[in-house]
C-alpha cells in the first residue's frame, strides 16, 4: 500500500519537503550533539531532564490519545468513527516514534542503549516504559495495516486482528501511565509525587491526541478531500472537551492540596512556574509568561468548544478551538510538567533552563520527523479510502 | 512468488523479535531463580529473619556510613577544603570553569545548612550554623532510590558494603538516578571531562562523557585496606568518622550512641548512611 504515498499533489511534496529541511537540520543538530555530548544542550546538573524528555512525554500522551478515537469505535460500536479509527492507530504510530526518537537523543550513551534488554531491571519504571511503548508501536502497525488492507480489498477484517485491537485499549492507558510512573515515584520531587499525575496525563492525552486528529481532517478536508463527517468530528469535539476540562480539574486540584496545606515542597515548584521565585535579589520565572499563555488558551479552548455547543459553529472554530488546546496541553505537559520538577534543585537552589539553539534544532527535526510519518501514512490511509469510492 | 516473500518476511519478523527479546527474557528468568536459590540456602542456614523482609536481612550485612561532625568543621573550616581537595585528586574529578557551572561535577563539596538540611527549620538558626558550610556527599542509603530507577543496574548497592555505587561501562545515561536521588549527589559528564582534569591519577579510571557519576565512598581504597580519601585527609582532627555502622563494636557505632546526630531528608525513606553532628 505504499505505492499510494508516492502520488500526491504539489502541495503534499511542498509540505514533506517542508517537513525535509527541518528534519536534516535536526539530523545535522544531532551529528552535533552526538560528537560533542549533551553539554550541547541547557541541561544541567541541576536541571537534569530538559526538552527532549518533556516532549516524549507529551507524545506519549498523542500517542494514548488515540485510544479515543478508537476505543467508540471498537467497544461501543458507533459507527460515525469508521473513517477516522484508522487515523488515531496512524497517530499513535507517528507518536510513538517520535517518544522513541526523544529518548534515544537524550541519552548520554547511545550506543549502549540494548543494555536496558542485556540487563532487564524490572524495578525499573524505564523499563516498563520501553516494554509498553514498544508494545503499542506493534499492536498499532498490527491493528492498522491489517484492517486498512481488508478495507482496501473490501472484506472484513480477520477475526485474530480484533484480539490484537482489545488488547490495544487498555496498552494505550499503560502507556501513560507508566510515563506518569517514572515522575510519581521519586521521593524529594513534591512536585511529581502525587498520585493524581497519571489520571492527569491520560485527561490531557485523551484532550491532545484527538485535537491533532480534528486538525489532520479538517486540513484534509480543504486539500485532500477526505470528509471525516461531520457528526465524527462533532463527537471527537466533545470528548476533547470533556478530557480538557477533567485535565483543568485536576490541575487546580495541584494548587489546592499545595497552597491550602501550605507545605512548601508543594508550593515552591508551582510558584516557580506560574508566579516565579526570588532568591538573593534574582527573580527567576522565564516559564512564567509560557504558563500563563497556557492557562489563557486552555480557558479560551474550553469556551470555544462550549460555544460549539450552542451554536452552529465553523471548521475554524472547531479548529482553533482544537490548536488552543494542543498548544495549552504541549505547555502544561511538554515543557512546565518536567522543568518545574527540577526546581528548585534538592538542595534548594534555583537553577534555570534555557535550551540552546541546536537542541531546539533537534527538537523540531524530531517533530518534523513525526510529521513526516504521519503524513504519509495518512496518505495512505485517504489513498485506499478514495480507491474504494 | 510473492506469498514466499511474504512468509520469509514473516519469519525473519518474528525471529528479529524474539532474538532482541530472547535475552531480556533469559535474564529475567534466571535471575528469578536465582534469587529463589538465594532464599532457600539462607532459610535452610537459618539466616532469613523472620518475615524475611529487606529490612532485617540488611542488619546482617555491612553498612558502612560515615560521621560528619560539623563542630570540628566549624572550628576549622579549612578541613572542609582539605576534603574536597583529596576526593578530587583521589578520583580524577574535573574542575570546570564558573562559566561552565551547569557542566560541573561533585561527589562532596560544601553547602549551606539550609541547602543540606531542608527540613530542618531555618527560622532563626544560629548564627554559627547558618554561616557556616556544611560538607554533602552521597548518603549510600539503604534503600537507595537512584538504585530502585536505574534501567541496567549501572548503579547498584555492594552486597559485601552497603555502598552504592556506578558501573561506568554500562550507564547508558539516561540520568533517571539523577531525577531520583533526593540529595542531588549524582553529576553527568555532559561532555568530555578528561580536559579538565587538574591532577591525573593514573590508578582510578577516568570517565567518557555521558555517564553519571557519584561518591563511591573509595570503594577502591577500602578495598586495598585504606580509609576514604575525605577521611584520611582529616585523619588527625577526627571530623570524618567512617566505619560499618552495622558492626556495634566500630568507632562510628560509638560515636552514634553518644551523640545526638541530624540526616538529610529522613522522610524520604532512603535510611541515609551519612549522619551528621551539629
Amino acid at each position: 500500500m505504499f505505492e499510494k504515498s508516492l502520488k500526491g499533489k504539489p502541495a503534499y511534496w511542498i509540505w514533506l519537503a517542508f517537513l525535509g529541511v527541518f528534519i536534516v537540520i535536526g539530523a545535522v543538530c544531532y551529528v552535533r550533539q552526538y560528537l560533542f555530548g549533551l553539554g550541547l544542550t541547557g541541561m544541567s546538573r541541576d536541571v537534569s531532564w530538559g526538552l527532549y524528555i518533556s516532549q516524549f512525554t507529551y507524545l506519549v500522551g498523542v500517542a494514548a490519545g488515540g485510544l479515543m478515537l478508537v476505543l467508540p469505535y471498537y467497544i461501543h460500536d458507533y459507527k460515525a468513527f469508521g473513517k477516522i479509527t484508522i487515523l488515531g492507530e496512524f497517530l499513535a504510530i507517528s507518536a510513538v516514534i517520535m517518544c522513541l526518537l526523544f529518548v534515544m537523543v537524550d541519552i548520554g550513551q547511545p550506543l549502549r542503549a540494548m543494555n536496558m534488554i542485556l540487563h532487564p531491571t524490572p524495578n525499573s519504571m524505564l523499563f516498563w516504559d520501553m516494554v509498553v511503548l514498544l508494545g503499542y508501536l506493534s499492536l498499532n502497525i498490527i491493528c492498522g495495516w491489517v484492517i486498512l488492507t481488508a478495507e482496501r480489498k473490501q472484506v472484513p477484517p480477520p477475526k485474530w486482528v480484533y484480539i490484537f485491537v482489545y488488547i490495544s485499549i487498555p496498552w494505550a492507558v499503560s502507556i501513560h501511565t507508566v510515563t506518569a510512573f517514572l515522575y510519581s515515584g521519586l521521593p524529594g520531587r513534591h512536585f511529581w509525587l502525587s498520585a493524581i499525575i497519571a489520571p492527569r496525563f491520560l485527561a490531557s492525552a485523551f484532550a491532545a491526541g484527538p485535537a491533532l486528529v480534528v486538525i489532520a481532517c479538517l486540513i484534509m478536508k480543504r486539500v485532500a478531500g477526505f470528509d471525516a463527517g461531520k457528526k465524527a468530528l462533532d463527537k471527537v469535539a466533545t470528548i476533547i472537551m470533556y478530557a480538557a476540562l477533567i485535565n483543568t480539574f485536576f490541575v487546580l486540584l495541584e494548587f489546592f492540596t499545595a497552597y491550602y496545606s501550605n507545605v512548601p515542597g508543594h508550593i515552591e515548584s508551582l510558584r516557580y512556574l506560574f508566579f516565579g521565585i526570588t532568591e538573593n535579589g534574582h527573580t527567576y520565572n522565564n516559564l512564567v509568561p509560557f504558563m500563563w499563555t497556557g492557562v489563557f488558551l486552555n480557558f479560551l479552548s474550553l469556551g470555544m468548544f462550549a460555544y460549539l455547543k450552542f451554536r452552529e459553529g465553523n471548521d475554524w472554530i472547531l479548529g482553533g478551538a482544537c490548536a488552543a488546546i494542543f498548544i495549552a496541553l504541549w505547555i502544561d505537559k511538554g515543557l512546565g510538567f518536567v522543568l518545574g520538577g527540577f526546581v528548585p534543585s534538592m538542595t534548594g537552589h534555583i537553577t534555570e533552563y534555557y535550551p540552546t539553539a541546536n537542541e531546539i534544532g533537534l527538537t523540531v527535526g524530531i517533530w518534523a520527523t513525526g510529521f513526516f510519518v504521519m503524513t504519509v501514512l495518512y496518505k495512505i490511509a485517504i489513498g485506499v479510502e478514495h480507491e474504494i469510492e | 512468488m510473492d506469498n514466499e516473500r511474504r512468509k520469509f518476511l514473516k519469519i525473519a519478523g518474528f525471529s528479529a523479535l524474539a532474538g532482541i527479546g530472547a535475552p531480556a527474557i533469559v535474564k529475567l528468568t534466571s535471575t528469578a531463580s536465582y534469587a529463589s536459590e538465594q532464599a532457600a540456602h539462607g532459610a535452610s542456614e537459618g539466616k532469613m529473619a523472620e518475615g524475611g523482609s529487606l529490612q532485617e536481612t540488611g542488619e546482617k550485612t555491612k553498612q558502612y556510613g560515615m560521621v560528619i561532625d560539623m563542630r570540628k568543621f566549624m572550628q576549622n573550616p579549612e578541613l572542609e577544603d582539605m576534603a574536597i581537595e583529596a576526593c578530587i585528586n583521589a578520583h580524577n574529578i574535573p574542575q570546570f570553569p564558573p562559566e561552565k557551572k551547569k557542566d560541573e561535577i561533585k561527589w562532596i563539596w560544601k553547602t549551606g545548612f539550609e541547602n543540606a538540611f531542608q527540613e530542618h527549620t531555618n527560622y532563626h538558626t544560629s548564627e554559627e550554623v547558618e554561616k557556616s558550610p556544611f560538607l554533602i556527599l552521597c548518603n549510600h542509603c539503604e534503600f537507595p532510590p537512584c538504585v530502585r530507577v536505574c534501567p541496567t543496574k549501572a548503579t547498584f548497592k555492594m552486597k559485601e558494603t552497603g555502598i552504592v555505587t556506578m558501573d561506568f561501562h554500562r550507564c547508558i545515561g539516561c540520568r533517571f538516578c539523577m531525577a531520583a536521588c533526593p540529595y542531588g549527589s549524582r553529576s553527568f559528564n555532559w561532555q568530555d571531562p578528561r580536559p579538565y582534569i587538574k591532577h591525573l591519577d593514573p590508578d582510578f579510571p577516568t570517565r567518557m562523557r555521558g555517564v553519571v557519576e557519584k561518591c563511591s565512598f573509595c570503594e577502591e581504597r577500602l578495598a586495598k585496606g585504606l580509609e576514604p580519601a575525605c577521611v584520611a585527609a582529616v585523619k588527625d582532627s577526627g571530623a570524618l568518622i567512617f566505619g560499618d555502622i552495622n558492626d556495634e563494636k566500630s568507632e562510628i557505632r560509638q560515636v552514634l550512641q553518644k551523640e545526638f546526630t541530624i540526616q538529610r531528608k529522613p522522610s524520604a525513606g532512603t535510611k541515609p548512611s551519612v549522619f551528621y553532628i551539629v
